[in-house]
């Protein structure tokens, strides 16, 4: 009997996408594999506060790669764990962060959460609210101007922070001098608990670029190609001189808001569809599609960084919290 | 700057103060509304486009968010901003990233961001602005660790301490009262002088009772204090020229002299700056007090824009010689 062998449909992607793709995969199961540990820590009650990435790692990590961590800029809000090891920063930190240990780098154990702080990498401190970073985005650029470098800063908000009046000041001031901006917005159909409708008369955040005079691109947050070629040419629009662009990612928010939110709001169709929209699978089987990756590679690797990150969890629970004199320390230069 | 006969105003001291640091210091920007071609609506910032460029110094949108927030970024990467809010009563418009992002930057960031910008803005009453041009908000920074909040009252302070400022390593409030801008003129070292932030002034020393004020509060206090020398009272005026970080030993040495205090401020009474003033003076110097401490302020109401209401609550040197003569014969 002739067994017919159906040939896997070969997708020919240029050698440098795939690369790039084999690259988002890697940093989105290492921000997933961080995920899963800070929620488990936070029901542990070792960990105060988690915020997620978790749906938004594709988006995030195929915009943020666009940059050069330590001369562009980064400006980020407190959703972006993806993109934050996208630029360099280890899941040991993050870890040191969540449990809120002294040698933390970025804020000491001060603040919550993936609130992200690494001026090295051009990281610029995260704060809660929402939109706040925007106009330091737009500062960062000016800087830049000023000071004769090429840098871009890229800024990060989600379709909560795009209702905020920070939102449009910053966007309107980066495109009256056009300043090398690039807003990057998370759309993700939530903020918290208010969906999208009730947020925005219209369609698309990225609608409103028109009336800031700069290009707006909506876009699907799980098409990592698209998104970073969105992205690099929003970059050297920025790097020529020609003003800032608005790129909108459409993703899917698939756990609470953080872990303090019970998600009640959502109906169980609601939160299993956003589950169920998780990118990764199909980045995997873009990846599988073109031989750059098998089943038993993903899953050894999957094991792999889960094991790395445990390792991390390990280190940073055994260092130490911050000595209680220490709370006045940094209110001005020392 | 050049110097008249009689020196310059404080608002030339402003202006000069600008002009040399946008001239010694690259990094140096003036950024706000109206700061460019036309100079600041106070002249503030005139000649200084036409000397060093529309991109130093930047006419902004009319965003007193993106004024500070921008501010604020370019501080974090490396330059030195100078923020004009048009009037400080604007500043509530900006207060998260003032509040929120500039006084916490350094502390959230355990060191890793400094944010050196001044924040600088016109306040205070008495020029028929209403509510909206002549608020005195200091107070409302003073409560924020990690500012610095100055309020000169002479040019030669409003110079030295607004380079002091612009040459400081964490976000600074400069406070210019109107009152003071061209009030009087007074001859300004040539030298390049920085006055040191956070260290009061003795702007004249007494034997009966200590005022100890700032901005407008100084010059009503010079008034009361030659109208008493006359009836045969000399007051000591203790100018404290930064209220964050605010110079307690100067207040203890001026309560020790003269073991009485009037404390004098054109903010609102209630939560004040004189609260604290009163307060400390309670907590640490009760022992050097000859007489219940004595606050002269505003009568806790928003700015009228009508002169017989705006006078009814503003404080003026009638209130302090008032308050003056009844504590010195406590």
């Amino acid at each position: 009997v002739a067994v017919a062998i159906t040939p896997k449909p070969q997708t020919s992607l240029p050698a440098q996408d795939v690369q790039l793709l084999r690259r988002v995969y890697r940093l989105a199961l290492t921000a997933r594999a961080v995920d899963e540990r800070l929620w488990i820590l936070g029901r542990q009650g070792r960990v105060n506060f988690v915020l997620t990435a978790r749906g938004h790692e594709i988006a995030q990590i195929a915009t943020a790669l666009t940059l050069r961590p330590g001369i562009d800029s980064a400006w980020f809000y407190y959703r972006d764990l993806a993109a934050a090891l996208a630029l360099g920063v280890t899941p040991y930190e993050i870890l040191l962060g969540a449990l809120g240990r002294a040698s933390d780098p970025h804020s000491g154990g001060r603040q919550l959460t993936a609130h992200f702080s690494a001026p090295k990498l051009g990281i610029g401190s995260v704060s809660s609210v929402v939109a706040g970073g925007l106009p330091h985005a737009v500062g960062a650029a000016y800087a830049a101007r000023v000071l004769g470098q090429d840098s871009v800063a890229m800024t990060y908000f989600g379709d909560g922070g795009a209702s905020s009046g920070q939102t449009h000041e910053a966007m309107n001031f980066a495109a009256v001098h056009r300043l090398p901006v690039v807003f990057v917005c998370e759309n993700n159909g939530y903020a918290l608990s208010v969906p999208l409708e009730q947020q925005m008369a219209v369609g698309s955040v990225a609608d409103r670029a028109a009336a800031y005079g700069m290009p707006g691109r909506s876009m699907d947050g799980a098409d990592a190609l698209a998104v970073h070629h969105a992205a690099c040419e929003a970059v050297q629009r920025a790097r020529a001189g020609r003003g800032p662009t608005l790129i909108e990612t459409r993703v899917p928010r698939m756990l609470p808001h953080s872990s303090q939110d019970d998600d009640a709001y959502r109906t169980p169709d609601e939160r299993q569809a956003a589950a169920g929209a998780d990118p990764l699978p199909r980045l995997r089987g873009q990846l599988m599609d073109c031989d750059a990756l098998s089943d038993d590679q993903a899953e050894a690797e999957f094991d792999q960084i889960r094991a790395d990150v445990l390792a991390d969890e390990d280190r940073a629970v055994a260092q130490p919290e911050p000595e209680p004199a220490r709370a006045r320390r940094w209110l001005y230069a020392e | 700057m050049t110097q008249g006969q009689h020196g310059i105003t404080f608002l030339e001291a402003v202006n000069a103060a600008l002009r040399e640091e946008l001239a010694r210091d690259a990094r140096v920007v003036a950024i706000g509304e109206d700061v460019g071609r036309k100079g600041g609506v106070f002249r503030a910032t005139a000649g200084l486009q036409a000397e060093f460029g529309a991109l130093r110094v930047l006419d902004t949108p009319i965003s007193e968010i993106a004024i500070a927030g921008v501010a604020i970024g370019a501080a974090m990467r490396g330059l030195r901003p100078v923020a004009e809010f048009q009037f400080a009563d604007y500043m509530q418009v900006a207060f998260d990233q003032i509040v929120n992002q500039a006084a916490t930057m350094r502390w959230r960031s355990v060191g890793g961001w400094g944010c050196p910008v001044v924040f600088r803005a016109p306040f205070g009453a008495g020029v028929h602005g209403g509510v909206y041009h002549s608020q005195s908000v200091e107070a409302f920074y003073c409560h924020v660790p990690g500012l610095k909040v100055v309020v000169p009252a002479t040019p030669r302070d409003a110079k030295g301490l607004l380079k002091a400022a612009i040459r400081d390593e964490d976000p600074v409030i400069f406070f210019e009262h109107k009152q003071s801008y061209r009030r009087f003129r007074e001859t300004v070292p040539d030298a390049d002088e920085v006055v040191p932030i956070g260290v009061a002034r003795l702007d004249r020393p007494g034997r009966d009772l200590s005022v100890i004020t700032y901005g407008v509060g100084v010059h009503h206090a010079r008034h009361a204090a030659d109208v008493l020398a006359a009836e045969g009272v000399f007051v000591e005026i203790l100018d404290l020229r930064t209220l964050a970080p605010m110079d307690r030993a100067a207040i203890a040495r001026t309560v020790a002299n003269t073991g009485k205090a009037l404390i004098v401020h054109e903010a609102n009474k209630t939560m004040g700056v004189g609260a604290e003033i009163a307060a400390f003076i309670a907590e640490e110097l009760f022992m050097d007090l000859d007489a219940p401490l004595v606050r002269v302020a505003a009568a806790d109401c928003h700015v009228p824009y009508n002169g017989p209401e705006e006078e009814a609550i503003i404080p003026n040197p009638d209130w302090v010689i008032a308050a003056a003569r009844k504590l010195a014969a406590f």
